[in-house]
């Protein structure tokens, strides 16, 4: 079988809130100083889900594909590291500055030229825009069925087998293969690679592809084929205004919060 | 401008959820004047029309095809887009619920046009759709517009109110038949062992943090919220105290765990990260309890004790218990 893992190199989201910074002209976050960009920890653990398939004995390929510049070569990397066997680096200035559909186009794209792609593994959102709507968007795009939210997934001869994580409780499904299945945390924490996989990670083979190679319309990809306009991408000021609650001991600390409370009409 | 305007409603218990409510409300609003359909899909969907047309809904598609129940994507996004496709809405919102991520992107993608997910704002501006939702864990606002049509998107619960209902409104009805053949095969479901409110639901959630110290902290925590009632509070977790295994995964607010959403919600002994703060800065109200006066937390928080919590919070469960 053959797993495509997709993969987003993002600012790291542990950045200190003090230390995160966006230019209001350009709608852009601005990298905070020092701190390295990482694989979305979603990712990781889409990754997680197709090695422990791998593991159990299925005989399975995984190819780790990200939409980047060449500096998301690292997330592939990291895949590979944790044993991921392929990596394929869909890089193109043509892909600059689009929106969900350029991207999901790429994605699907790729997918479609690997060829005999059984299942895709995606995080189930990428942890810098939040969105969620990559994996879904490549099922519906190549015309097969989506898992979102898994906690757990096998494959069972041509069906794979999802966990769902709902608001009540845990939802098991079966799908045709191929499918695409979107990863949350629940599955449990993704695995370190050791310095050995990072070697070895070294020397597997990442393929580049442009918008060329996908058959893919410059037009139809990147700023020029986004339908989302960001207009607008601010911190919101709710900082800095924080009423402290005084009092000279606990107890009269406790009851003046209460009096604002009340006042508040929360209580 | 008048548009029209189609609501992807949901029902729990024989009638609308409250976020359907909302997001009628909300629909109202951006329509303008044009109509405000709803889709209304599952066993008891004629039961809820009244309950759709009372919250502002003029039309509603409806099928009491049980299939609907069990929340397949293929089935209801077939429904969902013959509506859209009947009624040519200006825009379509869905709730942000495993309904709305899984059937949205759907719709958008099969329509060639986009969605936004996971908004705490929809409104109109001069005549354009703008669509607000945070993003960065949090951390920043992002507004969006669209060059497509419908425009999509799934909203949070709670970030609108419900209109009060009108009593005797009706509409018209159009029915959508059976659900289509799924693929999808539901094998089992496991009900959560999760007691009491929902999180996502309870209007107050009480949380604890790593300054706690250790697990029995949180038995003070409980105390607290069980002093709000037991009806109306809950409590939460940050995923330092989780990692640390002082309270349930499942219990965990933030970036990697529930978003939560409440009237009120009260951070003791969380220093408010930003993967943190993600779950929890759509909240109405903060107040937060910290040792550390320079804490993030209390940039967000509206009220703010510095203090040892092994002080405050015992004195606050009396003065709660007090208020009532």
């Amino acid at each position: 079988m053959h797993f495509v893992v997709c993969a987003k190199q993002i600012p790291d989201p542990e950045t200190p809130p003090s230390a995160f910074r966006v230019n209001e002209q350009t709608n852009e976050v601005i990298p905070a100083q020092g701190i390295a960009p990482v694989l979305s920890q979603f990712d990781a653990i889409a990754a997680e889900a197709a090695l422990r398939i791998k593991e159990a004995g299925s005989d399975v390929k995984i190819t780790v594909v990200s939409m980047g510049k060449e500096s998301a070569a690292a997330a592939i990397k990291q895949v590979l590291a944790m044993g991921a066997d392929e990596g394929l680096l869909l890089d193109d200035d043509a892909f600059q500055g689009g929106d969900w559909n350029g991207t999901v186009k790429v994605l699907s794209a790729a997918i479609q030229k690997l060829g005999n792609v059984d299942a895709v593994f995606c995080g189930r959102q990428a942890a810098d825009w939040d969105m969620g709507q990559t994996g879904v968007g490549i099922a519906e795009t190549l015309g097969w069925q989506a898992a979102i939210i898994a906690k757990d997934v096998k494959v069972e001869g041509d069906k794979m087998v999802v966990q769902r994580v709902l608001p009540d409780g845990f939802q098991t499904v079966k799908l045709p293969l191929p499918s695409v299945v979107t990863v949350s945390n629940e599955l449990g924490e993704p695995r370190y690679p050791k310095l050995a996989q990072i070697m070895q990670a070294a020397k597997k083979t990442v393929t580049k592809w442009s918008a060329a190679d996908l058959g893919l319309d410059a037009g139809a990809v990147g700023a020029s084929g986004a339908q989302l306009k960001l207009e607008r991408l601010f911190i919101p000021q709710a900082g800095g205004n924080v009423i402290i609650i005084e009092g000279e001991t606990p107890q009269e600390q406790a009851q003046n919060l209460v009096n604002a409370l009340q006042a508040d009409k929360v209580l | 401008m008048a548009q029209d305007v189609l609501v992807v409603g949901e029902l729990a218990g024989g009638d609308i959820t409250s976020t359907t409510a909302e997001l009628l409300n909300a629909a109202k609003s951006l329509a303008e004047g044009g109509a405000v359909a709803v889709t209304l899909l599952g066993a008891t969907a004629g039961a809820a029309a009244a309950s759709a047309f009372a919250a502002g809904a003029t039309k509603v598609f409806s099928s009491g095809d049980a299939a609907y129940d069990d929340g397949r994507a293929d089935q209801w996004a077939a429904a969902v887009d013959a509506a859209v496709g009947q009624q040519n809405p200006g825009v379509v919102l869905f709730a942000q619920s495993p309904i709305g991520r899984d059937v949205a992107p759907r719709i958008a993608f099969r329509r060639n046009t986009a969605v936004a997910m996971d908004c705490v704002g929809v409104a109109m501006d001069g005549g354009s759709f703008k669509a607000t939702r945070p993003c960065y864990g949090g951390n920043a606002l992002a507004v969006y517009s669209f060059a497509s049509s419908p425009a999509i998107a799934t909203v949070r619960a709670k970030s609108f109110d419900a209109a009060a209902p009108a009593a005797g409104a009706s509409g018209e009805t159009v029915d959508l038949g059976a659900a289509s053949a799924s693929s999808i095969e539901i094998v089992g479901m496991e009900a959560a062992v999760s007691t009491g409110l929902k999180m996502e639901e309870a209007p107050i959630v009480v949380a604890g943090g790593r300054g706690l110290g250790d697990a029995e902290g949180f038995r003070e925590i409980e105390a607290l919220a069980e002093a709000f009632g037991s009806d109306k509070a809950t409590t939460g977790a940050s995923r330092a105290a989780v990692d640390l295994g002082w309270y349930p995964p499942a219990k965990q607010v933030g970036l990697t765990g529930k978003v939560v959403t409440p009237d009120l919600y009260v951070a003791v002994a969380i220093s408010g990260a930003s993967q943190h703060m993600a779950g929890c800065s759509g909240s109405k109200m903060i107040v937060a309890i910290n040792r550390d006066k320079e804490a993030n937390i209390f940039k967000t928080a509206k009220y703010g004790i510095v203090g040892d919590w092994k002080a405050v919070v015992p004195a606050l469960i009396a003065a709660v218990k007090a208020a009532k």
